[in-house]
């Protein structure tokens, strides 16, 4: 055999309408090898890989298979030549077995039968714990991933392309993970690993290569560079931290949560059980935990867009605010910041002037018996884009064509505009380019410092750990008691996530 | 060669307005090919349709007679529309309205006051509120689709005015005619013009269509509704009541859509007649979208599709086309502004 690696990009170069999604990428991924692909959201990671397997066509560039140069039309063709991919969010169908939900993935020459045993033989070797007959709604989100990832190896790839695997895991379930990655790496299956957690790269994977705005930018060994230095090479520029200006704050509490129940009114939601908490004047109250576990019932119910029926459940210095409705809350000097930025914190195809009327009517003196000002609102727009840094033209551009970053500077500096006592932020970096993500942070830490109460529910732990004061964890809708964010360690947020 | 849509980076505004524009131009080449193969002399057939109607001052009145209750109720259903609150029984509450304001105007028959045909528009605009209330009611309280009861309730009223010509209501002295009596003058829209039917309901409409303009623009209910359309959960976000603002453009629609039944029975109809409209109401959802759920829009298209109608009629009397030309061309207008309406978000390429 010759010493062609498994698979090798050439110059892959793919255009969309306004934007470069790869710009002449090169590419090697060599048998048994963990094979890291870096990058920012939007640095181009999913258009290279969807073209990998097959989902996405180029506009030019090569991709050569074991050293023959190969057109894969179709994920079929890609999972012919033995690729296999796990998507970060599963296809399953909620009310069959992991059997069945196995088998309308394969191609028809797996059998039924018999299917059960090699999911069973597949699953000791690899050390992934499945129950063939069990249906997919009762597990777990990581045991979920384990059938997508057996279904992958039932057919022996000889490449697995996993994106963001750990996004949905606990700390265990992720050392579960890449127990089994490791063990498939001996066995010589190549494995593309696509993140942008650098720890777990710098633990994992072999070889690195890093992307930024649809260029490699650079290849390395992750084990012999900091996570420092690689989030450098993923941002380009020196990362700076948020730094904490007060330790912790006095001891009055600002929001009172007591005893907070809810049924969830989403489909597949989590009810709310018994939640209570308080955060202090100064303080950042970090919650953790893995999605789906309550989060966005907590926000809805903290935010007032389900009110609840004890009014006393929520109580805002003092007034108690728990079945009234945003208006009120807002009122009482209540902020929020939505996880989707694109819908719930802001209307997409509005102006920005105009997005600032969706909290600020009220609460800023935009409007006058009913009329919008339409002057003051662009100039408190214009200030918002000032003091947070919002890159954009002009108050008059619509929210939908700020980049991720950008548009949550000026939710956040909207919602801060308001000169609020307490806020409560969702995911508020989700998805944002670390630039703005640390000046979203430092305006959290800033607004705690002047006394506000802050709240972050977040499921980045890194986050957490670095700017709150106490970290609380949600776990199928009941929260853990807090406890000092610098007695806290990995193991024991992890079991606490996992409900333990 | 082949044809691709290419998705656009943003919608274009210009396609926005351009689409009707391609909408109209499409249509006419349609006609031009559905009239020749009738075997009718297309261009003279399109003459006598789009042309003719205007060249008289009595026309260009028409026009507006027709346009009036077609601008009023698009003028409602838009608001609606744009909330993504979906009324399409705006043929109901018309002919609700007409019934309570001409109800009003036979009750009182004889009276002379100035106050009869305020009365007789607060009467209409209630009347078509109240029918645009049920499919309100069942939606925010039991979350049923406006679509259907709205629509049901098409029937309903239709039913209702036929049974009140029939019985109650109808004419003592008139030879056994389902028609109420003709209304007294008091009862009767002024004139603006002599020797036409031209009557005060244009200008309510052109004075409507400003106010609208205003409130969707720069009043906060007209942002509300926009953003409850654009993106509920920025609303719910917000707190913005959906429910309320389901009532209000509810309201906001059948009040119009009454007034405009009021307005058609007391100026060009001057009585209850078994078939007020023509299916204005109907009609008025293409206006709506023609204009871009935009109050000048509308007006504009109020007018367009107001010339259909009375094209059908000229053509009918000068060149013996069937009427049923109006519904086409009606229907091609709306199915070619559907289909134009990709260019909003998408570009035509050609791959060679």
């Amino acid at each position: 055999m010759s010493a062609e690696p498994r698979l090798r990009l050439e110059g892959v170069t793919r255009r969309f309408p306004g934007v470069l999604a790869n710009d002449d990428v090169n590419l090697a991924v060599e048998a048994g090898e963990i094979h890291a692909l870096l990058g920012e959201n939007g640095a181009g990671k999913s258009t290279l890989v969807k073209f990998i397997y097959g989902v996405q066509s180029a506009d030019s560039g090569t991709l050569f298979w074991e050293g023959r140069p190969q057109r894969i039309a179709n994920p079929k063709a890609a999972r012919r030549l033995g690729i296999a991919m796990v998507f970060q969010h599963f296809s399953l169908f909620d009310a069959m077995t992991v059997t069945e939900n196995i088998a309308l993935g394969l191609p028809r020459s797996f059998t039924r039968s018999g299917l059960e045993e090699r999911i069973h033989d597949v699953s000791r070797r690899y050390g992934l714990p499945l129950d063939p007959g069990r249906h997919v709604h009762a597990l777990s989100v990581g045991e979920r991933q384990r059938i997508e990832v057996v279904r992958c190896l039932l057919q022996e790839p000889r490449l697995l392309i996993m994106d963001e695997p750990t996004s949905v895991l606990t700390p265990q379930e992720v050392e579960g993970l890449f127990a089994t990655l490791r063990q498939l790496s001996d066995d010589g299956v190549s494995i593309l690993y696509i993140s942008h957690k650098l720890q777990e790269i710098r633990d994992l994977c072999h070889k690195a290569t890093i992307m930024r705005g649809g260029r490699v930018v650079a290849e390395c060994d992750p084990a012999t560079r900091s996570t420092h230095e690689l989030a450098e090479l993923m941002i380009g520029s020196d990362l700076t931290l948020p730094r904490r200006t007060s330790a912790a704050g006095s001891a009055s509490p600002r929001l009172e949560v007591r005893h907070l129940a809810l049924a969830s009114s989403r489909l597949h939601g989590t009810p709310l059980n018994d939640i209570s908490f308080e955060v202090l004047a100064g303080e950042i109250l970090g919650i953790a935990g893995i999605a789906g576990n309550g989060q966005q019932e907590l926000m809805d119910a903290l935010s007032g867009e389900t009110p609840l029926p004890d009014d006393h459940a929520i109580v805002v210095d003092g007034t108690p605010v728990g079945a009234s409705g945003p208006n009120r809350r807002r009122a009482a000097g209540m902020v929020f910041v939505p996880e989707e930025r694109l819908g719930h914190g802001a209307v997409p195809q509005m102006t920005l002037w105009e997005n600032a009327l969706l909290s600020g009517a009220a609460t800023s003196n935009l409007v006058t018996r009913g009329m919008i000002s339409g002057a003051r609102a662009r100039a408190f727009a214009a200030a918002v884009v000032r003091d947070f840094d919002v890159r954009t033209p002009g108050v008059t551009q619509p929210a939908s064509s700020l980049s991720g970053g950008n548009l949550q500077k000026f939710i956040i500096g909207r919602e801060i505009s308001h000169n609020p006592g307490i806020i409560l932020a969702l995911q508020p970096t989700w998805g944002v380019d670390a630039g703005s993500a640390a000046a979203v942070r430092q305006a959290l830490i800033d607004l705690a410092a002047d006394g506000a109460a802050v709240l972050v529910i977040s499921q980045d732990l890194e986050e957490l750990m670095e700017i709150s004061d106490r970290l609380c964890v949600i776990s199928q809708g009941r929260l853990s008691p807090p406890m000092r964010t610098m007695d806290a360690t990995a193991s024991r947020i992890g079991l606490l996530m996992a409900g333990s | 060669m082949a044809l691709r849509f290419e998705a656009r980076g943003a919608a274009s505004r210009a396609m926005v307005l351009g689409s009707p524009a391609i909408a109209v131009v499409l249509t006419l080449a349609a006609s031009l090919v559905m009239f020749a193969s009738l075997g009718t002399d297309p261009v003279r057939a399109l003459q006598a349709f789009f042309i003719q109607p205007l060249s008289s001052e009595r026309g260009v009145a028409e026009l507006m007679v027709k346009a009036t209750p077609l601008v009023l109720i698009a003028l409602g259903l838009s608001m609606g529309f744009r909330a993504n609150v979906w009324n399409i029984g705006a043929e109901g509450q018309l002919t609700l309205g007409a019934l309570a304001g001409g109800g009003l105007a036979l009750a009182l028959y004889g009276h002379e006051s100035p106050l009869l045909l305020p009365l007789m528009f607060a009467a209409g605009i209630a009347g078509g509120m109240a029918w645009a209330a049920i499919p309100a009611f069942l939606k925010t309280r039991f979350n049923t689709n406006e679509i259907l009861t709205s629509l049901m309730l098409v029937y309903v009223a239709i039913l209702l005015l036929s049974y009140l010509i029939h019985g109650p209501w109808r004419d003592p002295d008139g030879f056994n005619f389902p028609e109420s009596r003709l209304f007294h003058d008091s009862a009767r829209l002024p004139v603006l013009l002599q020797g036409t039917r031209l009557h005060i309901g244009w200008p309510i409409a052109l004075a409507l269509a400003a106010t609208t303009w205003i409130l969707l623009a720069r009043h906060i209910i007209g942002f509300q509704v926009r953003v409850v359309g654009l993106a509920p959960a920025a609303a719910s976000f917000a707190g913005f009541s959906r429910t309320r603002i389901t009532w209000i453009t509810l309201l906001a629609g059948g009040g119009a859509a009454g007034l405009a039944g009021v307005m058609e029975v007391a100026g060009p109809i001057g009585q209850i007649v078994p078939v007020i409209s023509p299916g204005y109401g109907f009609t008025a959802i293409i206006v709506a979208f023609l204009g871009r759920l935009h109050p000048v829009g509308v007006v504009f298209a109020g007018l367009l599709m107001a010339l259909t109608y009375l094209g059908g009629e000229y053509a009918q009397i000068t060149m013996n086309l069937p009427n049923a030309v109006t519904g086409v061309f009606q229907g091609m207008l709306l199915f070619f502004l559907l289909a134009s309406d990709i260019l909003i978000r998408y570009r035509i390429r050609f791959v060679p």
